[in-house]
């Protein structure tokens, strides 16, 4: 049985034909990309130097405008919390109606997916669009862009880290005989929790980034005074407003991996 | 033995309660101040249900002479999909060094060098790419070139981190073997490393490709080519039944690359 000598792998001819035409189509697809974005290195080369000239105008630093823009970057900060918050309430239900190992039926689960797939296909920035037509220009609508945003994120996170509980308690109340809200409120909430409050935080993070850009169609936040100084072509308040959220990012980024890190 | 304890739920030390209770009114503060920063005009949300009554219309009746017109929905997808492509195999490639720079195992006793490539590769993943898009239009002009910079530029960052995650949970004996039979570094990496990690590598590389789908359909909003711009004018002038067919054609067509990315993963992997 195990006599079998062992011999290199020989390629045969139809893999070699397969990796032949695999590799031609990527080439052909690589072009036509290479074409359709005006892909010019050499722009890209000479065009360089500006971004260092707008980078070495942040010195000396406009102190003044740090100032006036902290208010909007405090309301991307608040944008980005209630937009959290919110998804998360509304993410707790879809995301038990999308795990398999607490409702076992097939279409429950199937219709739920199918429902946070098609949301998270949506692009945040059209949603903030879409919010800004309905409610004005304003946080509000970065807001509420948020709250969608991040229900398709945390639910899509949550609901994988809910069908990969110890199966041990689901059986035990189970066999007890509890009933469905027993079952998830003893059973499920318990385990998925930390990891819940975490991808909340994650989330967060990501809710910064996003929301620290919403104002460039209206919603909100520093975004809106990017916008005004690209429309200006002011790029010392441009740099400055680039540089001082890569700040307040980081700052958030290492205060939330610190709190999610003693949270699992 | 025999007998059992009743189970007693564990008391909580004075200074835990204090530390709770403290923690709950600033989280209720921190609400508090979040929903001052909220301007709700109440009458203004109410007269504009309309709107989003005609939005709602507008996006179930869809533009669909849009979708095939010049420079429309089919064009501006294709250039949204070849920025995605071009910006992702930059980054698959030049985070390739960032990800071994990043490895705890590839420097094992100078752990420093690791954590100095995190920390760049954090610093990388920070930046909006839209705001990255904004930096690079700086220096291309607007143009769909300065998408596939921005996209390439910014992607180092997460797949950097997930190559260097691949390479740590590596398996450690093929190299161990070939530095015990006296190869030199080059030769562990290309003949021990490499193999294992490849198919990873381009599993990671095609994941980072479905999220820069999504993220490209928006870069044109600041001028970075792609469906963007279409849908920023078509947002900005109020026409939602070109909204609704450039969302039908960004929902297809993230749907569709999700389904054959993933199935090309799971034959990775």
């Amino acid at each position: 049985m195990a006599q079998q000598a062992i011999q290199k792998p020989k390629a045969p001819v139809s893999s070699k034909i397969r990796f032949t035409v695999i590799f031609l189509i990527l080439l052909a697809l690589y072009v036509i990309a290479y074409r359709g974005t005006d892909f010019a290195l050499g722009d890209l080369i000479s065009g360089l130097p500006r971004i260092g000239t707008m980078l070495s105008q942040l010195w000396p630093p406009d102190f003044n405008y740090f100032v006036d823009i902290l208010t909007p970057m405090l309301q991307t900060l608040q944008i980005a919390i209630l937009g959290t918050t919110f998804g998360a309430l509304f993410a707790i239900p879809f995301i038990l109606l999308a795990s398999r190992n607490v409702f076992q039926s097939r279409w429950v689960t199937g219709i739920a997916r199918m429902v946070l797939n098609f949301v998270r296909t949506i692009p945040d920035m059209l949603l903030a669009g879409l919010f800004v037509a309905v409610v004005g220009i304003g946080p509000l609508a970065g807001m509420l862009a948020m709250v969608v945003f991040s229900f398709g994120i945390i639910t899509k996170l949550a609901y994988e880290s809910v069908e990969a509980i110890d199966p041990g308690p689901l059986e035990a109340m189970t066999a007890v005989g509890a009933n469905k809200w027993q079952f998830i409120s003893f059973a499920v909430v318990p385990q998925a929790l930390p990891s819940f409050v975490a991808y909340i935080l994650y989330t967060f993070e990501i809710c910064v980034r996003a929301s620290a850009i919403l104002g460039l169609v209206g919603a909100g936040g520093i975004g809106m005074h990017l916008q005004i100084a690209l429309d200006t072509f002011q790029y010392q308040h441009v740099a400055s407003i680039i540089l001082f959220t890569l700040v307040v990012v980081i700052l958030i980024d290492t205060l939330s991996t610190y709190v999610r890190e003693k949270l699992l | 033995m025999s007998q059992t304890k009743p189970t007693v739920a564990p008391q909580k030390t004075f200074a835990q309660r204090i530390k709770g209770y403290v923690l709950l009114i600033l989280l209720v503060l921190l609400y508090i101040w979040c929903f001052s920063g909220m301007t709700i005009d109440w009458q203004k949300t109410i007269d504009s249900l309309p709107v989003g009554k005609k939005i709602i219309s507008g996006v179930l009746s869809p533009e669909w002479t849009f979708i095939t017109e010049d420079e429309g929905v089919i064009d501006k997808m294709i250039e949204t999909l070849e920025i995605a492509l071009l910006g992702t195999t930059i980054a698959a490639v030049l985070a390739i060094p960032f990800g071994f720079l990043a490895a705890v195992n590839m420097s094992p006793k100078n752990r420093w060098i690791a954590t100095i490539g995190k920390r760049i590769l954090n610093v990388i993943r920070t930046l909006p790419e839209l705001i990255v898009a904004i930096i690079f239009i700086v220096a291309v002009g607007p143009s769909p070139f300065a998408g596939v910079l921005a996209i390439g530029f910014h992607s180092i960052g997460m797949i950097g981190k997930l190559y260097s995650e691949a390479i740590e949970n590596m398996e450690g004996g093929t190299m161990e073997a070939l530095t015990a039979c006296g190869a030199n570094r080059l030769q562990t990496l290309w003949f021990a490393v490499l193999p294992q990690v490849l198919p990873e590598f381009m599993s990671y590389a095609l994941y980072k490709f479905e999220i820069n789908v999504r993220a490209a359909s928006v870069l044109g909003m600041v001028g970075a080519g792609g469906i963007g711009t279409p849908l920023l004018f078509a947002l900005m002038g109020h026409s939602w039944a070109r909204v609704g067919a450039i969302l039908i054609g960004v929902i297809v067509v993230v749907i569709v690359i999700d389904f054959l990315s993933g199935t090309i993963r799971k034959r990775l992997v």
